[in-house]
């Protein structure tokens, strides 16, 4: 299986452990990502805070290089995944854009790839019997409280792809590398997102929030696909010690790659205690 | 979409966002399940009620505008399908065009010195970013901590990248400017 890869620039910054956790993982299933060839960012939150043209012509650039080389296109990070997808449905809703786009950037907007989040592509693509089969070490023991957040889920009608108040998607997966995931209602909650930068006092209360709820429903570990929510939930918890792990770290703990140290030592709350106390490691 | 006696405000507002502020009839979802609304100075149902009376100062004045984080959270509640979000970006982008000076600066510097760093590289770089709002905003000490240890984790990426067509990305920008 080949894919196109949009890694975007925390993956290759502060949130490395997850590019290289989605290396590993995608190799071990025989899933060949390759990264686009100058991709550029997708221009987050502030694209479409300043700029409603460069809100699209970011992403669509990205798209453009995409649909050149024709392959479905994998987005980890949950921010960037909200962002193409946005970006692809006004291009296929809207002429006035397409046009646009096409005098900025002189891109004839096909709509001939997917846009995939890592869920997806597991689920939907890998499938969760090939995911079992891999399994060396079951996180038995391990409670996980699956965390979506906004960006993967909201809003529904272009996003579409789980329920946006109950997600389960991860849940499941969980489920099959011997995790257990708690229920709780925090699942989609906002962790203030790039207010990380400019107002960390009310990240840090809705983090706080966050971690409370978790901890109170009984769980270990917080797992995320998002490294905006992994930053704020990991640098921004106040008075906790909380792990948080993304989606490819517990794969590759379950599928006992021995890369696996190299990332889950990269944060700020060190995950090892719990999970050698789960004997884990 | 009814527009009744739209003023220029509400005509424009409704247009650019695409979205029917007069269907609020203002049940409050919004406001209790925004994870901002309790630092908002104007909770998001009233910006649509102040849209539709034209008081559009004090709307781009607001820090409600800067602070809405758009999780959307509102837009996937709202029993009529306002996405309220989408109204804040416009007028976030209002507030700039018009060089509104309100609360909540340093969020609007943030937002600016993301896209500047992108015209200049293509790629966010996390350092730059950080270096830039805090010399334009101030409070070049704070965090040092936490700033260290990331650092020492291997965190940050010391140098940024650049990607090899950032002559066409700056051309993009260009061309944006010369159309708005
Ligand atoms: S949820 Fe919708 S209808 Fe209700 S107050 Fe908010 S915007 Fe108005
Ligand atoms: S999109 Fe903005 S106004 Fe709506 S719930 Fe989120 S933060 Fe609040």
């Amino acid at each position: 299986m080949i894919y196109s890869y949009y890694p975007g620039c925390s993956l290759h910054g502060s949130a490395k452990e997850y590019n290289h956790s989605t290396k590993a993982v995608c190799e071990k299933l025989g899933v060949e990502l390759r990264e686009l060839p100058d991709w550029i960012c997708c221009g987050a939150s502030s694209g479409h805070s300043l700029n409603k043209i460069l809100e699209i012509v970011l992403p669509a650039q990205n798209l453009k290089i995409a649909e050149k080389i024709g392959h479905d296109l994998v987005v980890p990070c949950a921010a960037c995944y909200n962002r193409l997808k946005v970006a692809k449905n006004e291009l296929r809703e809207k002429e006035e854009i397409r046009k646009q786009i096409k005098d900025l950037i002189n891109f004839d907007f096909q709509n001939n790839i997917e846009i995939l989040n890592l869920i997806e592509l597991i689920k939907n693509r890998i499938g969760l019997e090939t995911i079992r089969s891999k399994v060396v070490k079951p996180l038995k023991g391990l409670k996980v409280a699956c965390y979506y957040g906004c960006l993967l889920v909201r809003p529904p009608t272009i996003m579409d792809f789980d329920n946006p108040e109950h997600p389960m998607s991860l849940d499941e997966i969980m489920r099959v590398i011997g995790a257990e995931p708690i229920n709780w209602s925090f699942k989609t909650e906002c962790c203030g997102g790039s207010l990380s930068l400019s107002r960390d006092d009310i990240v840090k209360s809705l983090v706080g929030n966050i971690i409370r709820m978790a901890e109170e429903a009984g769980a270990h570990i917080i797992v995320t696909l998002c490294p905006l929510c992994m930053e704020n939930l990991d640098i921004r918890q106040p008075n906790y010690n909380f792990p948080i792990l993304y989606l490819t770290e517990l794969l590759a703990l379950a599928f006992n790659l021995k890369e696996s140290e190299n990332f889950i030592t990269k944060h700020i709350v060190n995950p090892l205690p719990v999970l050698e106390s789960l004997e884990l490691l | 979409m009814i527009i009744i006696n739209g003023n220029n405000l509400l005509n424009l507002v409704q247009k650019e966002s695409g979205q029917d502020i007069q269907a609020c009839y203002y049940c409050h979802k919004c406001v209790v399940g925004c994870p901002v609304s309790k630092y908002m100075d104007i909770p998001p149902n009233a910006i649509l009620r102040m849209i539709q009376y034209g008081e559009k100062e004090k709307i781009l004045k607001s820090a409600t505008i800067w602070l809405c984080t758009a999780c959307e959270t509102c837009g996937t509640r709202c029993p009529n399908n306002i996405d309220i979000a989408k109204v804040m970006d416009v007028l976030k982008q209002m507030a700039v065009k018009e060089g509104v000076k309100g609360k909540e600066k340093t969020i609007q510097i943030m937002h600016k010195a993301f896209l500047a760093g992108i015209e200049k590289r293509g790629r966010m770089h996390e350092l730059s970013l950080i270096r830039d709002l805090k010399l334009r905003s101030g409070g070049l000490f704070k965090d040092i901590k936490l700033g260290i240890k990331m650092f020492q984790l291997g965190k940050f990426s010391i140098f940024p990248e650049k990607v090899r067509n950032v002559k066409e990305i700056k051309k993009i920008f260009k061309k944006i400017r010369s159309i708005e």
